[in-house]
């Protein structure tokens, strides 16, 4: 036993490496020059420089992309889940014909990559005069977040006892309020998870706001990452402050929601 | 994975519930009006969003279209012909069958691997855990960024190589045509590798202890008990995941878009780097749009082939179970 976990303490070892290596990479490379990192790219801060970090704090840049992605990540999350909730609760406490087939069209949206949609997307907002808009982002990423937030919600809202709701119902409570006073509170761990999904992909999001937006002060983040990265290639300390403060949110929010994360999924994908 | 649902009955609970008050028929009109209100938003936002755009799609893909003005020029399916006898496209197509292959033959056995070794009592093992799914939750954007730096020529890799004595082993990583393929697969996974140890590790909290307890005490090596009895237990989950992994694959373009543009000389071009830079940068909105339908296609038919084929086989598999 005691030689099996030795071997899985090397193997845990180098996991670390190799997962960590280029995050500290990119932090600690915010403490230094670019001569510096030009001169011994894998070497240690010495003297360790802030003004990249305090630079790029002190941007007004940074922030309206940070600011950017927060707004559109909160408008998709909360139209995937509250819609998606919605619909999820229609489609799992109600009894009516063509249900299922409902659920499959939804379902169906699993499979289709939002890069297939992009072309004609891109048109759509166009014409509705959506594009340079948050809105031409956070619209469409909630469409797309919908299918998998019912996908999880459904099963969850199906396995709240009957019961509760006859009980309910039985003491005057209209359904609608059934919904909203008692299985919504009693749905929050996997509303958890839906959100956290939602607002994740949302945050991550590349080809839309690529593609919606030209105007850089509309920018969301990863698209901020990039540009800095093209338009700074010279000077690769700067890239990798701002890179890594970029870094923080995501992280952040992983840590906090972690636990949360596993869990639904253990609730959703057991096997 | 939706028409496997439907065979199972839902319990429904408003059919037995007696409503207070009201009679029959004002209270299915009252129900109607309520599914109404709670269906409408969603199917609204999905249908314009996410269908529609679709079914359009296939529509312009009719059409030699600039996507100003009206569509004037029908073209019937040459689009399509088009894009299966340029050379660009077919090898895009290849690329994203090797990423994909590579993905279920690398990745795999790796998640596999990292999952039972975090599935262990080891001391450290959340940290662990929050150390392996970081770079998930990175977007592909920072992902790319970083990776772009580090595999600067003479940068952070090449240096580490050297330094360790393998000097010999240093590439033009994303400048050499041959390898730049197998460069973005590593970036690829160190990026995507915590959502299958994520994944996993969920399948595996799945089974019950007393399974192993069970084959141990009836004298199976740890292995044994591994191979013979966790392995097959965790088979729906490695479906999913190889399900989910070759989806993926089949869409790869943030990463390859900001690290190569698909480059040097189309090496590395994917089919939604493909279908991006026709249809943005040069404006053939029709010609973009047959592609996309052509990688919709590819998906769709991967996607039903894999549901008929290896997540039916286990009647009650993991998606199944997660869409019940």
């Amino acid at each position: 036993m005691s030689r099996r976990n030795g071997v899985g303490y090397l193997a845990a070892f180098a996991v670390i490496g190799i997962t960590v290596v280029p995050l500290l990479f990119v932090i600690l490379g915010g403490f230094r020059t670019t001569a510096q990192i030009n001169r011994a790219p894998a070497g240690l801060p010495g003297p360790w420089v802030w003004d990249n970090y305090l630079e790029v704090l002190g941007s007004a840049q940074f922030w309206r992309l940070l600011g950017n992605s927060a707004l559109i990540a909160v408008i998709a999350t909360t139209l995937a889940v509250g819609f998606g909730s919605m619909a999820a609760f229609a489609l799992s406490r109600y009894a009516f014909r063509g249900r299922e087939a409902f659920y499959t069209l939804f379902t169906l949206g699993l499979l289709f990559p939002l890069g297939v949609a992009t072309l004609p997307l891109y048109l759509w907002l166009r014409q509705l005069g959506l594009l340079e808009n948050p809105l031409g982002v956070a619209i469409p990423e909630a469409a797309f977040s919908l299918p998998i937030t019912i996908v999880i919600l459904r099963p969850f809202m199906n396995a709240i006892p009957a019961e509760l709701e006859d009980a309910a119902l039985l003491d005057g409570t209209a359904k609608l309020g059934f919904f909203w006073r008692i299985l919504l509170p009693l749905s929050r761990p996997a509303l958890a998870t839906v959100s956290v999904l939602a607002f994740v992909s949302s945050w991550n999001f590349f080809l839309l706001p690529l593609l919606v937006f030209n105007d850089s002060t509309n920018f969301t983040l990863p698209l901020g990452v990039a540009m800095f990265q093209s338009e700074h290639s010279q000077d690769t300390a700067k890239i990798l402050a701002f890179t890594a403060l970029s870094m923080i949110p995501a992280l952040t929010f992983f840590v906090l929601a972690e636990r949360r994360m596993v869990g639904g999924l253990t609730g959703s994908v057991k096997g | 994975m939706s028409t496997a649902t439907s065979a199972r009955p839902l319990t429904a609970p408003s059919s037995h519930a007696p409503r207070a008050g009201g009679t029959p028929r004002r209270s299915r009109t009252r129900t109607r009006l309520e599914l109404a209100l709670l269906l409408a938003p969603g199917l609204v936002l999905f249908v314009g969003f996410v269908l529609v755009p679709i079914g359009v799609a296939a529509f312009y893909s009719l059409y030699s279209w600039n996507g100003f003005g009206p569509l004037t020029e029908f073209v019937g399916l040459d689009n399509y012909v088009d894009a299966f006898s340029g050379e660009v496209f077919r090898g895009a197509i290849g690329h994203n069958l090797i990423i994909a292959t590579l993905t279920v033959v690398v990745q795999l056995p790796l998640s596999i691997g990292l999952a039972l070794l975090l599935n262990r009592r080891l001391r450290g093992r959340t940290f662990l855990r929050m150390v392996v799914f970081a770079p998930y939750v990175l977007s592909e954007a920072v992902t790319a960024v970083i990776w772009l730096l580090m595999l600067q020529p003479g940068g952070f890799v090449d240096q580490v190589l050297r330094g360790a004595g393998l000097g010999w082993a240093v590439q033009q990583w994303l400048a050499d045509p041959k390898i730049v393929l197998y460069t973005l697969f590593v970036v690829i996974t160190w990026k995507y590798i915590g959502f299958g140890v994520i994944l996993l590790l969920a399948g595996l909290q799945g089974i019950p202890a007393e399974l192993r307890e069970a084959a141990a005490l009836d004298g199976a090596s740890s292995w044994q008990v591994t191979r013979h009895v966790v392995l097959p237990l965790l088979g729906p989950t490695i479906r999913v995941w190889i399900f989910l992994a070759v989806i993926g694959s089949l869409q790869l373009f943030d990463l390859v878009w900001i690290m190569t543009l698909g480059g040097p000389a189309n090496a590395s071009t994917t089919m939604a780097t493909y279908l991006i830079d026709h249809g943005f940068k040069r404006y053939e909105f029709g010609f973009g749009s047959a592609v996309a339908v052509i990688l919709f296609i590819i998906c769709f038919t991967f996607a039903l082939l894999y549901q008929r084929f290896a997540l039916r086989r286990d009647t009650d598999g993991a998606l199944t179970r997660a869409v019940n």
